[in-house]
């Protein structure tokens, strides 16, 4: 049977990372790049006698998350202790919400090639991050940086709803933006603090119960997400087809052979003996705390997306790009307040700005522009009415991203301003065709290649200044064409 | 009359009155140790230079007229369970040997800054499991009031440490009697405060539901004012209580006319001493003398209090002590070929087998398959325990009776089976279980001049009144007077 | 209730603790007369009843997001059995 009689079902487990300044249960600093072990403490190295305290931006962030997802917050949740043993895992166990976590049945609309639809979201809990090993710098040892240990991490676990690869990348993509909206987390897979685990089946069409399903552990590009998941259905459809049965485990994906292994040393299954973390006592969110994080909810990215193309008539292609971040959105906003021309405003952003921005390097970001919006909608009203040429445009924006100067003393100080006055324009449309009678002639006689060297000499003449069109149109019909 | 003699309270009267100094006071700390400690074994380790720098602190800031506390400059030792910055704190462990803490915990905090010089770190039973301070991979230590004795665990070094004046008063820790057996059978005071009266931020953790700090001394006035320097709370503990606590020396005297003290008859089982049930009868007889009314409650879940214990505290210990890997502190078996050796053979060569045993049995109930039928049973049974106090508490004041069914037993006689070790614990488990506060008391002593001691348990929070009901006994008999013969 | 050897050993793995045979014997003993002492609990009607998970009276301590000073790598090493500069070392972690 082809690949085609199979179904995938696929269900994503997302571990944020949260922006906050300290860890989860003590004060070291988040910051990523210190020299190993130099944000630690008692805490966070799991000394004995220490004890964890909560980071209420922490509880804030998941709240905040959970309701922005559409989920239920738990009044009440509990702690959890998961115990193994590992190097990178200071206590000896990881605190965490098992049972009881923080937020529960939310849900996430995606865009696929059918339509809208609804990726159902079933927990969302806090927890601590463990530190990092690395294995190939001394030789027969593994060294230990417990920084990492300690950061909190919003782990986010889908239904498996998914039903592609590509919909699973759709749904990441979405989260992402949904988080970094919300400031709760920066979106950065490559840097791992957004990482995301795929559990991965197939069913034959038509069936009801799920095939057994896989872990795919180790993706941390949008890219890999997509090979490893189509890598794995399609392994799944061919050990089915050929007779044989998948094994319930936890599969690495190679980045560099395009395959998923399966993890050596299983020999047991983890026994992690979860029960209710005694140091910490139940959580308690106070409703007004629901409310205040409801309140400053920011429009999220899909509901903005439809907004943008609705209220500003743009195609979705624009509206994309223009809601990808949260201020380059607000940015465009506050320009369309004084300039109208919404299709124009986003071609300079995509455009214009865009180029400005990318070869800065990220030096300057929409957020550090010395320029304001109504100065950008100032230089495009001027465009607009004729007064500026689109070239002397790029030029003036230039400056401003350079220097903030305003648009109006640039143009002046460059002399950049255009002569869209027709009867100026006229006076040197006439002069220069009775100056070229001979040319003249030649044009009406049927040489209209000549066309070209009477707008350069009226531009000449206007030293440049002279609005195009109108030149153009001036000069036709002049020509009496 | 020696020095170290005197209480306390006495030994602050003659800071204040200027007619001793700390220096001197921890001299004769420090002297009384070399003199006797060869024989009773409590302490692990000096800090000679330590206590001597914070005693000459403290006589300057008496010669400014600026003392930190009402006990600033008494000399006091610490079981070393408490983390001390700078000074080795092993938990009885050989996987601690030579751990140098690089914090001190929160008590120990609030003791150096109301003044008190710290003589050194007390033995203990290893990682606090235990009843009689055998268990120390360091070796026991005896009872001054017998040296082929225990001195009773698992704060058995502490209680030594004091009834042999080597130091003016202790912490102990307390998870299932910690600090009542050994106070018991060292004819001292002392008292496990409620769950979450005292900070267990820089304690090293045994069972985190179960574990408070509390003081030990020879009489109730000192151990109220060493309770009140530490009773307060910790923004470091998540458990630690937002309550604020009162003075417990200001209504000390005030006596128990007029209140109602229970007597559990679950409490009063066969297999008990005849000589300790004795006593602790006589006592309460006293009691009623005193004013007070006796009236009996049942506390129908008792009888599954050892069991619920050791279902409970094992499973938490079992990941408490996880951190104990050879990772980052503590022993590394070096001759480990591979990580997963590395962890067996340290955790197997630094625990002892008490704690060995502990941490499989802990590991047993949470595991797959076993969790609901032992930890969440265990649970629920502590709930039931729970309640059978909160109705006996409806009807009575406080509750008496023994700390312990036998007094301080010989070294040795109980090594071979962990069982009849834990039996030591019956009267002083459930209060753990129920998270409220219990004191023990000296109430007299045997014929063979071994100390009794009489429990009183309490409501939560009320510190004070269990002090005031044992000073009242106190004031009438001359018990704590006692001194070991040492 | 009788632990099996197997039982103990799969128990000391989780714990990770390497038992000598003897000890695997002792405990195996030794942990079979707990449990059995502990099989009382097995008596108890128990419906109903919520488990106490928490012995504190205190409702959730929240800690404001600032950071506080972090202990020294020279501090948090000073008690490493083996470290490579400022991280510690242990034998190399095969997955």
């Amino acid at each position: 049977m082809p690949l085609s009689d199979f179904q995938p079902v696929i269900g994503l487990e997302v571990h944020a990372q949260l922006l906050t300044k300290s860890k989860i249960f003590c004060g070291c600093s988040t910051e990523f790049g210190a020299e190993p072990n130099r944000n630690t403490c008692p805490v966070c190295l799991g000394l004995p006698g220490v004890l964890p305290v909560l980071n209420q931006r922490v509880m804030e962030f998941a709240v905040r998350t959970g309701l922005a997802l559409g989920c239920t917050i738990k009044k009440t949740s509990i702690w959890s202790r998961k115990n193994y043993f590992y190097p990178d895992l200071p206590k000896g166990y990881q605190i965490t919400q098992f049972d009881q976590p923080i937020c529960e049945w939310g849900k996430l609309t995606i865009d696929t090639p059918e339509g809208e639809k609804v990726i159902r979201i079933r927990r969302i809990h806090m927890e601590e991050d463990a530190g990092k090993s690395v294995h190939d710098v001394a030789v027969g040892e593994s060294l230990v940086d417990l920084n990492r240990a300690g950061v909190p991490l919003l782990e986010i676990v889908s239904e498996p709803d998914l039903r592609s690869a590509d919909e699973a990348v759709e749904y990441l993509k979405s989260l992402r933006d949904v988080l970094v909206y919300l400031g709760v987390n920066d979106g950065n897979m490559e840097e791992g603090s957004f990482r995301c685990d795929a559990n991965v089946s197939v069913m034959r069409k038509g069936e009801t119960q799920y095939g057994t399903r896989v872990e795919l552990k180790n993706i941390n590009s949008f890219r890999f997400i997509k090979q490893a998941i189509e890598y794995e259905i399609g392994r799944h459809v061919e050990v089915i087809e050929s007779g044989g049965k998948i094994d319930q485990e936890t599969r690495l994906w190679d980045t560099q052979r395009y395959e998923s292994r399966s993890m050596r040393s299983k020999e047991e299954a983890h026994d992690y003996r979860y029960f209710p973390e005694p140091d910490l006592p139940p959580l308690h969110v106070p409703d007004a705390l629901i409310d205040q994080m409801a309140q400053g909810l920011p429009e999220l990215p899909r509901p903005k997306l439809q907004r943008f193309m609705s209220q500003y008539g743009l195609p979705a292609y624009d509206a994309k790009l223009l809601c990808a971040e949260r201020p380059l959105a607000e940015f465009f906003e506050a320009c369309a307040q004084h300039s109208k021309d919404y299709k124009k405003l986003s071609n300079w952003f995509q455009g214009e700005l865009a180029r400005l921005l990318n070869e800065s390097g990220g030096a300057v970001t929409i957020s550090t522009l010395k320029f304001t919006p109504a100065q950008l909608a100032e230089l495009l009203t001027a465009v607009e009415k004729g007064t500026l040429s689109n070239n002397a445009a790029k030029d003036v924006l230039g400056e401003m991203f350079r220097t903030g100067k305003a648009p109006d003393a640039i143009i002046a100080e460059k002399g950049l301003a255009q002569v869209s006055d027709t009867g100026a324009v006229e006076a040197v449309v006439d002069e220069i065709l009775a100056k070229n009678a001979g040319e003249v002639e030649k044009y009406r006689a049927g040489k209209k290649q000549i066309f070209g060297f009477f707008v350069g000499q009226v531009m000449k003449a206007m030293k440049g200044k002279g609005n195009p069109t109108l030149v153009n149109d001036l000069l036709k019909k002049k020509l009496g064409d | 009359m020696e020095l170290t003699d005197l209480s306390m309270l006495e030994l602050a009267a003659k800071l204040a009155a200027g007619e001793v100094s700390s220096v001197e006071a921890t001299r004769a700390c420090l002297a009384r140790a070399a003199q006797v400690d060869g024989k009773v074994k409590a302490f692990l380790r000096l800090d000679e230079k330590g206590a001597l720098a914070a005693a000459e602190a403290s006589d300057a800031r008496r010669k400014a007229g600026n003392p930190a506390s009402p006990l600033d400059g008494v000399p006091i030792g610490l079981k070393d369970i408490f983390l001390t910055e700078g000074v080795e704190t092993t938990c009885a462990s050989r996987i601690l040997e030579g751990f140098i803490p690089p914090y001190d915990g929160t008590v120990v905090s609030l003791l150096k800054q109301a003044g008190l010089p710290i003589v050194g770190k007390l033995n203990m039973d290893e990682f606090a499991m235990g009843s009689s301070n055998e268990g120390s991979a360091y070796g026991p230590t005896h009872n001054p009031w017998a040296l082929d004795r225990t001195p009773g665990g698992s704060s058995g070094g502490s209680a030594a440490a004091v009834a042999a004046r080597e130091v003016f008063g202790a912490l102990g820790t307390d998870t299932g009697g910690s600090i009542r057996q050994p106070a018991a059978f060292t004819n001292l005071v002392g008292i496990k405060p409620t769950y979450g009266r005292v900070s267990r931020y820089g304690v090293i953790a045994y069972a985190s539901s179960l574990d408070q700090v509390g003081p030990m001394a020879r009489t109730v006035a000192d151990t109220a004012a060493l309770l009140q320097l530490i009773a307060r709370h910790d923004p470091l503990d998540s458990t630690s209580a937002p309550v604020e606590a009162p003075d417990y020396r200001e209504d000390l005297e005030g006596g128990v006319r007029g209140l109602k003290l229970g007597v559990p008859r679950e409490y009063f089982i066969e297999g008990m001493d005849p000589e300790v049930e004795a006593k602790v009868r006589q006592a309460m007889a006293a009691y009623e003398r005193l004013g007070a009314t006796l009236v009996e409650v049942s506390l129908p879940h008792t009888k599954y209090a050892l069991a619920t214990y050791y279902l409970l505290a094992p499973a938490e210990a079992s990941s408490n002590l996880a951190r104990y890997d050879g990772v980052r502190y503590g022993l590394r078996a070096k001759d480990a070929k591979g990580l997963r050796e590395m962890y067996g053979l340290s955790r197997d060569r630094g625990f002892g087998s008490e704690v060995k045993r502990r941490i499989m049995l802990g590991t047993y109930a949470l595991s797959a398959g076993y969790y609901d039928a032992y930890y969440v049973r265990a649970q629920k049974v502590r709930t039931l325990i729970r309640q059978d106090f909160a109705k006996a508490f409806e009807q009575v004041d406080a509750i008496l009776s023994p700390t312990s069914p036998v007094p301080a037993f010989k070294l040795g006689e109980k090594t071979d089976n962990p069982l009849a070790m834990y039996l030591m614990d019956v009267f002083t488990l459930p209060c753990n279980l129920a998270g409220l506060p219990g004191l023990s008391l000296p109430c007299g002593f045997t014929k063979s001049n071994l100390p009794i001691g009489l429990q009183i348990l309490g409501k939560p929070f009320d510190e004070a009144r269990l002090l005031r009901i044992a000073r009242a006994f106190e004031r009438e008999h001359d018990y704590s007077r006692r001194l070991a013969p040492l | 209730m009788k632990l099996t050897i197997e039982q103990v050993r799969h128990v000391a793995n989780l714990a990770r603790l390497s038992l000598t045979p003897e000890e695997e014997q002792r405990y195996a003993t030794q942990l079979s007369a707990v449990l059995d002492a502990v099989a009382q609990l097995q008596e108890l009607d128990l419906s109903g009843v919520e488990p106490t998970s928490h012995a504190t009276l205190a409702s959730s301590l929240l800690r404001e997001d600032v950071t506080r000073p972090s202990l020294p790598p020279e501090k948090g090493l000073a008690n490493a059995p083996s470290k490579v500069g400022t991280s510690f070392a242990v034998p190399k972690i095969i997955e």
